[in-house]
């Protein structure tokens, strides 16, 4: 039986000599992002600017224009109404009402809920969800940390396991793959809420977790071949692990590709963003991280030195396990 | 490599038998788990996501405590001023600005005023702060300020008793395993499952359900009623249409002594409460009603007069039906609170989110069907890409999918929507390690290593990046559960535990099947 081989044997792409030309573009888009997010601002759920949130079902598809009349009509403060996925679906965000009072939230719901059904009988009221300001406060800053701690914690895993260049090339990358999602949040408008910080976070751990096999192949090939040059060095260990980050990219792609067709309206904007995630920390992998390390002068003599020691260490347990030998 | 000693294999399978048997609760039919006998096995629990139901967030109002400690503490200065010998006189008494502050008419009181106050105070902790900050300003005024150590320590008392009776109020109500905890120190969250309507709950839970019996005022001046100004020892109340009354401040009786609510109806068939009081209770209602026949009470709830009847006899059975605009409902909803007791605090809902149960039905349909289709399309791209080793592969990340189950059962875990998402990525995530380990034998084959030879660098090379690699993805899905709440919660629960089973059916368990296949078979070539 023939098998599947995507990338072929022994693949040579000079990734190295196309930095020059990667970090522009990276840089570009970056910036590209960093823009989008700064003008047009993230769609904020109700889980952060606070407010009310209702999601209403109908039997058809949802009348967007009819409703929003009706809702307007109610004069129960500026509502912003969204597609949610199937066409059957609305979304329906109010402020929250300025009265104290305990019902208050629960008059405006049943006088939205009245006022719908009225004209459309069959309505439901899938999900309702109110987030008082203090609320969706404290939910951004502990997605803020979250996101923060994250990318801090792992960077500084990936200085104690390796040297401090693999460390900031990841977190610089890392960084890249959150700003990108954030600008790719920022131009579709799709509501950035609670389970997109999981996205990221995600994302985060994914993107990591792809530049960790590559940082692993470089430093494993450092102490193989040590008079390679540094760009060679790094070219062939991207070539080498060229058909694994193609081979798991995809398999996680289709797995997510499945979620976003069939997974529900519910988590489509989660599963986008995993999938965006995937492609952006694959790419930051090969083309940031890995070629950045050269930018930033990684010391293959230091290395030696220390894969040296590290070698001594390991001659003089296994010299000692000769003479006390273990039971 | 090749050496598995037979301890190993069972051992290996053991344990992924165990994670199965133990997902086995959790996929079939309650009924059908019931009658295997495993009704009372561990199981996974849906979040309200996938359940549907309603998460309700309380948070005590503590602007409100403090205004409510300064009326008390008001009408306590009046009272103990007032019995002070000689009586100290007090006037121009004001709660304005968050503190009291009346002055002492005669100077030469001011100190012995101030040394019976600072009796009424108490410490807070161990610091030697006191609840009360006592001053006195311009030699003759005293000014009381509730410090916030006090109030700190009130709230957190009064959480504990509030908890207690949002709990009894849930449980009245008959709701299916709903969760009530206390959150940090002044927030209650309320998780039930499986109600479509929250309306009903959170106007229950949310009843402070304060109830006074006070006699009115009949010699008050009604335009000066009506202008909001009440006499000395009095207070103005008004009715739910607003109608102001004048009332008595000393309560005949509270809430505090209530035995029994419960809903009923009045003389014209209307739906009302009858309540029955303690020993203390109907005592006390005896004698005043004895005392005052044929002059009006008020039955006040929330500091809103219900109504106010006439005495027309003493009532010496220690019971009274409250009147009002009830409709059955809301009398069922008001015996509930008022026999679960009046909350120390008042509540106010933060954050609410109500899943329909058809949304949650529907999600769990569609999340079943998308981790079926990633299941199939995953299988049959690394059959494709690796023909033998992706069969193990595949058996590995299937067995994975249960053993994951089983593990959130024996946890007795949540499963929310993002936590099925997670299960997706996790059959994605998990090939990744055969993906890394088949790579790296392909690549030793390319270098004209022996098979075996190949095998045995796969797992020892690939073992130490996956090794690696999970660590990092670990640290993300542990700040997720650190910091997330709710469905992130659920979703970073399932993130790790795939990461945990899923390197040891991805590496060890594939691993003994290659080796058992390599020394059955002796292959001398591999597809790869």
């Amino acid at each position: 039986m023939r098998l599947l081989k995507l990338v072929p044997d022994n693949t040579n792409i000079g990734f190295v000599k196309l930095r020059g030309w990667a970090f522009g573009l990276t840089l570009l888009l970056t910036i590209a992002a960093g823009v989008l997010v700064g003008v047009r601002g993230l769609n904020f759920g109700v889980d952060f600017v606070g407010g009310l949130m209702i999601e209403a079902k109908f039997d058809h598809a949802a009348p967007l224009d009819a409703v929003r009349n009706k809702i307007d009509g109610l004069s129960v403060g500026d509502a912003q109404l969204q597609q949610f996925g199937d066409a059957d679906t609305v979304s329906i965000r109010l402020p929250l009402p300025h009265s104290t009072d305990e019902g208050a939230n629960n008059a405006l719901v049943a006088k939205v809920e009245a006022s719908l059904k009225a004209d459309y009988p069959t309505v439901v009221f899938n999900q309702v969800e109110t987030v008082s300001g203090k609320v969706s406060g404290e939910l951004i800053r502990n997605g803020v940390i979250a996101v923060v701690l994250a990318i801090t914690a792992i960077a500084l895993f990936g200085i104690f396991r390796f040297e401090w260049q693999f460390g900031v090339a990841t977190f610089v990358s890392i960084f890249h793959d959150v700003l990108m999602t954030l600008g790719f949040f920022a131009l579709t408008r799709m509501e950035f809420d609670l389970n997109i910080v999981a996205a990221v976070l995600t994302i985060i751990g994914y993107s990591i977790n792809d530049k960790i096999v590559i940082d692993d192949r470089i430093r494993e090939n450092m102490r193989k071949y040590r008079q390679m040059p540094l760009g060679e060095l790094i070219d062939l260990s991207v070539n080498e692990t060229l058909p694994r980050t193609v081979m798991t990219s995809l398999t996680i792609l289709l797995a997510l590709a499945s979620l976003l067709l069939f997974g529900g309206h519910v988590l489509r904007g989660f599963t986008a963003a995993m999938m965006l995630g995937v492609i952006v920390g694959t790419y930051s992998s090969i083309y940031v991280s890995s070629s950045l390390l050269i930018s930033l002068g990684l010391d293959k003599s230091r290395f030696r030195q220390m894969s040296e020691a590290g070698d001594k260490k390991k001659a003089a347990r296994a010299r000692a396990e000769r003479i006390a030998p273990k039971p | 490599m090749l050496d598995f000693p037979r301890w190993k294999i069972a051992s290996i399978l053991g344990v992924l038998l165990i994670g199965i048997l133990l997902a086995i609760p959790s996929i079939v039919p309650e009924s059908t788990a019931k009658q295997l006998g495993l009704g009372s096995a561990p199981r996974i629990n849906l979040g309200l996501d996938l359940a549907g139901g309603s998460h309700i967030l309380l948070e005590a109002d503590t602007a409100d405590v403090a205004k409510s400690r300064l009326s008390a503490m008001e009408d306590t200065i009046r009272a103990e001023m007032r019995r002070m010998t000689p009586q100290v006189a007090i006037g121009d008494i004001s709660t304005a600005n968050g503190s009291l502050n009346f002055f002492v008419r005669d100077p030469a009181q001011v100190d012995a005023a101030v040394e019976k106050i600072r009796t009424l105070t108490a410490p807070v902790g161990s610091t030697g702060q006191r609840d009360w900050d006592v001053r006195v300003v311009d030699s003759t005024r005293i000014v009381m300020t509730p410090t916030k150590g006090g109030i700190d320590q009130f709230v957190n008392q009064a959480m504990d008793g509030a908890t207690d009776i949002v709990r009894k109020r849930i449980d009245a109500l008959g709701t299916k395993e709903p969760t009530i905890a206390r959150q940090g120190s002044d927030r209650i969250l309320v998780e039930v499952p499986g109600v479509g309507d929250p309306s009903q709950l959170k106007a229950l839970i949310g009843k402070t359900a304060k109830l006074e019996f006070k006699l009115v005022d009949t010699t008050a001046d009604p335009a000066k009623v009506a202008a909001g100004q009440a006499p000395v020892g009095d207070q103005i109340l008004r009715f739910e249409n607003g109608s102001p009354i004048a009332v008595v401040r000393q309560a005949i009786l509270t809430g505090v002594d209530l035995k029994t609510a419960k809903q009923d109806y009045d003389q014209n068939n209307q739906p009302s409460v009858t309540i029955g009081f303690n020993a203390r209770g109907s005592r006390a209602f005896a004698e005043t009603t004895q005392q005052n026949v044929g002059k009006p009470f008020a039955i006040i709830l929330d500091n809103t007069v219900l109504s106010a009847p006439n005495i027309n006899e003493p009532i010496l059975g220690g019971s009274a039906s409250i009147a009002g605009s009830f409709t059955v409902q809301s009398a069922q909803q008001l015996a509930i609170a008022l026999q679960s007791g009046s909350l120390p605090i008042a509540l106010k809902t933060v954050e609410e989110r109500t899943v329909g149960p058809g949304l949650g039905a529907d999600s769990i349909h569609a999340g079943v069907v998308a981790s079926a289709i990633a299941v199939a399309l995953v299988v049959v791209f690394m059959f494709v890409t690796y023909g033998r080793f992706g069969i193990y592969a595949n058996l590995a990340v299937i067995i994975n999918v249960f053993v994951i189950l089983g593990a959130m059962a024996l946890l007795n875990a949540t499963l929310t929507l993002p936590g099925i998402a997670g299960f997706v990525l996790t059959i994605g995530t998990a090939v990744d390690a055969n993906v890394l380990i088949n790579e790296r034998i392909r690549e030793e084959r390319r270098r004209g290593r022996s098979i075996v030879q190949s095998v045995e660098l796969g797992y020892k090379e690939a073992s130490r990046t996956i090794f690696e690699a999970n660590v990092t993805h670990a640290i993300s899905g542990l700040i997720m559960l650190i910091l997330g709440s709710g469905p992130v919660k659920g979703f970073a629960v399932v993130l790790l535990l795939g990461i945990v089973t899923s390197v040891f059916t991805a590496v060890t368990f594939t691993r003994m099947l290659v080796a058992l296949w390599l020394r059955r078979q002796r292959p001398q070539a591999i597809h790869i």
